[in-house]
């Protein structure tokens, strides 16, 4: 059965509050400590530079749709 | 914040907004968002061959968020979607070549904002001329506002000759509610899609959304969730052949994505309390915002 929509845009309103928190200092971490290193594998070794950048995207794509959704089940369980 | 790999300097909280912003529309209309964030990294800076390699790989990690949330909604035809990724991956390497000549020559950013604009132009009035007439009909049908979601086609003559079209193999779609279609519709549909996916960045599903509504019948919401989920591989295969031409970002795509993944969850969950005709009816000035925002960096040279 479908929440009402002012239930759900309340819900994404904390929910979004809260990544982006944790949203920003994860792209912190990942400029300080990636961003020499991946430079370094474009200009030298592109190969290895491709497979870091899908396997990172990928990575990144399942870690944060996690974050996500398991935000969402604890705002509205907290909520209930 | 300078950004080793492309060369240019951007605010990273610009990137992680305008990440979240696309991610929503992503998610509810079942596209990459190429038509906004190719504009938007363009006119932050950065060169039109970056754009179109980087906004791909950013968009493959969108599509994934996004496809999941619409898997769990019962929106994936994953059927129709195995059959598309054959034209696609196809079309997508006649584009990404196409792109390769254009640099030799000197004229990418020339040839492909000016094809940027008259595409997303064309399908923007066309998509609103057709969901506006829909939604009129949809109400002559029903005015009870609490009934059931319709989805109302009023262009419907090419998708009834596409799937009336004799040419075997033909397969049945029972997700999408289509009982016989040729595969060769499917794999043309998607060819196209592929091309322009190569050619002007992102998944393309700024085309293929809509040619899977208008072309071969696929109810609106199928057609969304299906096209995320075909993007992810068709991006993906783009994105590896522009990062061996050294025109990917990886960090500039990653922080794009940290908005992109949390807006790309909130939209898909939205699609649900629309129906068809009013997600094509809002979906079509997108395009036009994207070819206006092509036109002025065009015509100003600008690079903020």
């Amino acid at each position: 059965m479908k929440e009402p929509i002012q239930k759900v845009l309340r819900y994404m309103a904390i929910e979004l509050a809260v990544y982006a928190a944790l949203a920003i200092a994860y792209f912190c971490l990942v400029l300080r400590f990636l961003g020499t290193w991946l430079a370094g594998l474009f200009h030298e070794q592109r190969t290895y530079y491709v497979v870091a950048s899908i396997l990172l995207m990928v990575g990144q794509a399942i870690g944060l749709e996690r974050l996500g959704t398991g935000l969402s089940y604890v705002i509205r369980r907290g909520k209930k | 914040m300078f950004f080793p790999i492309s060369g240019v300097h951007i605010n990273p909280f610009v990137l992680g907004i305008l990440g979240l912003v696309i991610g929503i529309l992503g998610g509810f209309f079942g596209v990459g968002g190429s038509f906004l964030s190719g504009p938007s990294l363009f006119s932050l800076g950065m060169p039109y061959n970056f754009v179109v390699g980087t906004d791909l790989i950013h968009i493959v990690g969108k599509s994934i968020v996004a496809a999941r949330q619409h898997r769990i909604l019962g929106h994936i035809d994953l059927k129709l979607a195995a059959v598309m990724v054959i034209g696609t991956l196809v079309g997508s390497e006649g584009g990404v070549d196409a792109i390769e000549a254009l640099k030799r020559l000197g004229e990418v950013n020339l040839v492909v904002g000016l094809t940027a604009i008259s595409v997303f132009t064309v399908i923007s009035i066309f998509g609103a001329w057709e969901s506006w007439q829909a939604l009129r009909k949809s109400r002559a049908i029903t005015d009870d506002p609490d009934g059931p979601k319709t989805d109302v086609l009023v262009f419907d003559r090419l998708a009834k000759f596409f799937q009336g079209l004799a040419l075997g193999p033909r397969i049945s779609l029972k997700q999408s509610g289509i009982l016989k279609i040729s595969i060769w519709s499917i794999v043309l549909v998607s060819f196209v899609g592929g091309f322009f996916s190569g050619f002007l960045g992102g998944g393309a599903g700024y085309i293929r959304m809509p040619a899977m509504v208008y072309l071969l019948g696929i109810p609106t919401h199928i057609a969304v969730g299906t096209d995320l989920f075909e993007i992810i591989i068709s991006a993906g295969y783009g994105s590896i052949r522009h990062a061996m031409n050294g025109n990917v970002d990886i960090l500039v795509a990653l922080v794009m994505h940290t908005g992109a993944a949390v807006g790309a969850q909130l939209g898909a969950r939205l699609t649900q309390y629309f129906s068809g005709p009013w997600i094509r009816l809002a979906f079509a000035p997108l395009p036009l915002l994207g070819a206006i925002m092509v036109a002025i960096a065009l015509i100003t040279g600008h690079h903020s």
